[in-house]
């Protein structure tokens, strides 16, 4: 073999690398968006999913008698949905969602206030002996 | 900023977390509440400074927090303690509400949550968005009934008619279906028929439970006013909603497992309904007294000298106590035997009242200290070796024909071994049966003394002839 064909199979093989190379970053770049929108979401179902594992060894520590308190806790905090609403009350470009927001807000105000006292009623009732 | 209020929402979800560890004992619990109201605290500060809100908006969402607190704050201050599941249910279902004006507010602004452009909302987002929505509107729907069936504005008997499970499964394929077009095309009106028929469902989902039922359905309603904020979190992005909407939904979760544990029942055979209104079962049991068994009757002064002389005694408390406001007294009474030097301790069913722990509540208020109250497990045991169990308001978790009765309603139900006592004292109206439409053997037992009348007159009475 002369080293001109050496050469030429060397160009020849460089091109191939090459246009695999294009072909790889093509599909990199068709998988992207995909990518972006699956991470995040992943990353949020991880999250969900060692809270409910948190979430199912808390409460069953709580000892029974303060079941109806834990009802008001959880009632009070599920309202936490109110950053979303106040968001939407806040920031919205549409007025629609303005008002959707200023609802959301009034409602869930209802529940934080009105769970925390209640709870708050219900566990300054439980007294020890004598 | 957007890194400060990452973190403020970490925070507020540590403080949550621990808002329910505080529950595991009385002590601890005042300072976990506390917790939570700093987490809660934390989370709308930092959502409020939040770069993006204008002058008008944060005086919009100033005046909804002032409405919705003030509303809230009353509320809880004037409930009475035996209303305090009625409360509960309507909190439930604005929450549910909550979460379908969250979502109908990111429907119309995805800017503000960055997930799209009006109509152009990734479909990811869409899928988030409408199992917030319907999870959310099912669970303000089926809220409203239960607060309705809880506070007497409806009666607690299941409605049933024909074909009900058939139409229910029918409208959740078509949920399916118009969940499926919404999320390819995210049309309007779409969402919004999705919202009607989620409210439609959870009318339809809870109107067949009746109201002995109610503790299981408002702690299945808890975990789902946590689902829908989980379903919420996930469309906004927003972490704190997602852990949080994941304790609360564990919560609610546990909760309903516990009473139907409680009450030997699936919760499949919950939601299906008609619990206790079976014409047949109803028939067999109080149709087949026949020539009516003797039962032994007694007055307050027997059943106070016998208590006097007793050295044990347990009482049984049920929900017709709190109905008869009678807890009160009955605390006197036991303070009155105390002081005669017989030692005293009160026996709670695990579905005893309208909601998971509500006897020990309604007990608390009448100053009944916490560690004379005991759970099924702990005290069963005791009842052998008990002079006197004094059953007030109680009837089906006291049936013993629950372990042996393999024909009855309630059989396999855990129950408290009243009968074990070496005398029974069971207060009643008269010889009704309880909500499971079963007879009570205990009535007819040598060592069961009924004791008929208003359940807080005969206590008087009793504490009268104590005073003697």
């Amino acid at each position: 073999m002369n080293p001109t064909d050496l050469a030429i199979q060397a160009k020849v093989q460089a091109e191939q690398a090459m246009s695999l190379a294009e072909r790889a970053m093509a599909a990199a770049h068709a998988i992207q968006p995909l990518a972006e929108a699956a991470h995040p979401f992943l990353l949020l179902l991880t999250i969900f999913l060692l809270a409910c594992f948190v979430g199912y060894y808390v409460v069953w520590s709580v000892t029974p008698a303060l079941h109806s308190p834990l009802m008001g806790v959880t009632n009070a905090i599920s309202s936490v949905i109110v950053v979303g609403a106040i968001l939407a009350a806040g920031m919205a470009e549409s007025p629609t969602a303005r008002v959707f927001g200023f609802l959301g807000v009034t409602l869930a105000s209802v529940n934080i206030f009105g769970g925390f006292i209640v709870t708050r009623r219900m566990l300054a009732m439980f007294k020890r002996k004598g | 900023m957007e890194t400060i209020s990452t973190l403020a929402y970490l925070v507020a979800s540590v403080l949550f977390i621990l808002a329910l560890r505080g529950l595991s004992h009385p002590e601890s619990s005042r300072q976990g509440n506390m917790f939570g109201m700093v987490g809660m605290g934390i989370a709308v500060l930092a959502t409020l400074f939040h770069q993006g809100i204008d002058a008008g908006g944060f005086a919009l969402i100033i005046v909804a927090i002032a409405i919705g607190g003030s509303i809230g704050t009353v509320l809880a201050r004037r409930i009475q303690m035996t209303s305090l599941p009625q409360l509960v249910a309507f909190f439930h279902s604005l929450v549910g509400m909550a979460a379908v004006f969250v979502a109908a507010a990111a429907f119309y602004s995805p800017e503000s949550f960055g997930i799209g452009t009006q109509g152009h909302i990734k479909p990811s987002s869409l899928v988030e968005m409408t199992l917030g929505l319907a999870i959310g509107a099912v669970t303000f729907s089926g809220s409203l009934i239960a607060f309705a069936k809880l506070d007497g504005r409806m009666s607690g008997a299941p409605i049933l008619f024909r074909n009900q499970h058939w139409l229910n499964l029918g409208l959740g394929i078509l949920m399916l279906v118009l969940a499926i077009a919404f999320i390819t095309t995210g049309h309007p009106l779409l969402f919004w028929a999705i919202a009607l028929l989620a409210f439609g469902l959870g009318f339809l989902l809870i109107i067949p439970i009746g109201g002995a039922d109610m503790p299981v359905v408002v702690s299945m309603l808890n975990s789902y006013s946590g689902w829908a904020a989980a379903g919420i979190g996930f469309t906004v992005g927003n972490l704190l909603l997602i852990v949080t909407g994941a304790l609360v939904g564990a919560s609610g979760a546990i909760l309903s497992y516990i009473m139907c544990k409680g009450m030997n029942r699936s919760i499949i055979n919950v939601l299906l309904g008609g619990f206790g209104t079976d014409p047949s079962a109803a028939a067999a049991t109080g149709g087949s007294a026949g020539p009516a068994r003797p039962v032994k009757a007694g007055s307050a002064e027997d059943a106070a000298y016998i208590m006097k002389n007793a050295q044990k005694i347990i009482i049984v408390p049920g929900y017709g106590m709190a109905v008869a406001q009678a807890q009160q007294v009955v605390r006197e009474m036991a303070d009155l035997l105390k002081k005669e030097g017989v030692e005293v301790s009160y026996a709670i069913h695990p579905v005893a009242g309208r909601m998971p722990g509500h006897m020990n509540v309604l007990l608390a208020e009448a100053n009944v200290p916490y560690d004379d109250v005991h759970e099924l497990e702990e005290i069963n045991p005791e009842f052998a070796e008990a002079d006197v169990a004094y059953v007030i308001g109680a009837n089906d978790v006291t049936n013993p024909a629950a372990k042996t009765d393999k024909s009855s309603a309630i059989y396999g139900m855990p129950i408290l071994d009243v009968e074990k006592a070496k005398t029974v004292f069971f207060v009643k109206r008269g010889m009704a049966s309880g909500y499971a439409g079963v007879e009570n053997e205990l009535f007819f037992r040598d060592n069961t003394m009924m004791l008929f009348g208003d359940a807080k007159k005969v206590t008087q009475q009793i504490v009268q002839a104590l005073q003697k």
